[in-house]
């Protein structure tokens, strides 16, 4: 069932107000989720502020700085600081997005910084993505052949390598996931917009030859169809990406097999 | 406590192999209902305010009278259908059974009512 509340251990309480840098002109106020699970305390929002002349422009260059120089016990995931590895996945300001590529002066205001949606957390703004990464591993995001390997290259002509565009750029943020409503109320069966855009970069990709057998996998009404076209993914997507695009085109080809 | 691999609890059952049916009917039912419900409404509301009798008389035509069936049946099976996907959305268990057994049975029992009333009027 739905679950419209938090339970007591979950509410999110009023943190620490870490104290201002010395000096500083030009400051900005942080609030952003605690929780750690070795405590036993309830999540809270603390507060930093930071010197802002003295910051890089991305939301993950405040938070180095505040990990480096105010509070080392900030936890988050973090790696290539490009938009390419997908690891600082988080909720900025409301919107689900990458940190190493979301502006600070995008944010008006304080910036408020949450894990991502509806996912368990580990510790602070780090969410357990096993699930996620297991539902991904379902859809077999590789090439299937049946036919003998060749002895080159499987060849791939230039407008079916195409087809590969804006589905192949993903990097499995989990950020349109997490901001799907129909992922929220049954991630456990829905496989949301980031694996089923994968698993149709996989359909549409010319040298798979297990087409039906992926099909026959997704066509469930609760893999699949629990997508509303509700369009979250597309417009919280730091990559520009359009998964609700791809999970239409797979509805269109499930609906090509009986009609 | 059950000790699955994380694989195993994102296949679950495995597919269905079902919905897409579901999918396609809703989208024509949709497409059908935008021109039945318009017209429907049109002839309803040109009967509206009339007198008993002539109410009578307009749905006693095969037009209306079969216009008013198609409505009442495509109509309500499609909110049968778009009932049971909300439901499937929000609820679990038993109550997710007992729901949909709810919406099911309400959609047949006004598409019944519906065509009686037609069949009396009409007859």
């Amino acid at each position: 069932m739905v679950q419209l509340t938090l339970p007591k251990n979950s509410t999110v309480r009023t943190g620490k107000t870490w104290p201002k840098p010395e000096g500083a002109k030009n400051l900005r106020k942080f609030q952003i989720y605690r929780w750690d699970p070795d405590t036993g305390e309830n999540p809270r929002v603390d507060t930093y502020f930071i010197d802002m002349d003295k910051c890089g422009p991305m939301v993950l260059d405040a938070l180095i700085k505040i990990k480096n120089e105010i509070d080392p016990t900030l936890t988050f995931r973090r790696s290539c600081r490009e938009g390419i590895c997908g690891s600082c996945a988080m909720n900025i300001d409301g919107i689900n997005t990458l940190a190493c590529i979301y502006g600070l002066d995008e944010v008006k205001g304080d910036v408020k910084i949450y894990p991502l949606p509806h996912m368990p957390v580990i510790k602070d703004l780090i969410p357990d993505l096993t699930h996620f990464y297991a539902q991904h591993a379902s859809i077999m995001p590789w090439l299937e052949t049946k036919t003998n390997r060749p002895a080159k290259e499987w060849r791939q002509s230039i407008e079916d390598r195409k087809k590969l565009d804006g589905l192949y750029e993903c990097v499995m943020c989990a950020s349109c996931s997490t901001s799907c409503p129909s992922y929220w109320w049954n991630g456990d069966k829905y496989l949301g917009p980031a694996a089923l855009l994968h698993a149709y970069r996989w359909i549409i990709d010319s040298r798979d030859e297990a087409t039906g057998e992926r099909l026959d996998n997704l066509e469930d009404p609760f893999k699949l169809y629990r997508c509303h076209t509700i369009m979250n993914c597309a417009k919280t997507c730091p990559k520009g990406l359009n998964p609700a695009k791809a999970i239409a085109e797979i509805k269109k080809m499930m609906v090509s097999r009986v009609v | 406590m059950r000790y699955l691999t994380d694989r195993k609890r994102a296949e679950g059952k495995g597919a269905s192999h079902t919905g897409t049916e579901h999918h396609w009917y809703m989208q024509i039912s949709a497409v059908g209902l935008a021109f039945l419900v318009p017209t429907f409404l049109f002839i309803f509301g040109r009967a509206l305010g009339q007198g008993h009798d002539a109410v009578l008389a307009v749905f006693a035509r095969p037009f209306p009278g079969i216009l008013t069936a198609l409505v009442l049946f495509i109509g309500m099976r499609h909110f049968n259908k778009g009932a049971i996907m909300m439901i499937e959305d929000y609820a679990r268990g038993t109550s997710r059974k007992l729901a949909v057994i709810f919406v099911t049975a309400l959609s047949y029992l006004v598409i019944a009512v519906g065509f009686y009333a037609l069949a009396k009027i009409a007859l």
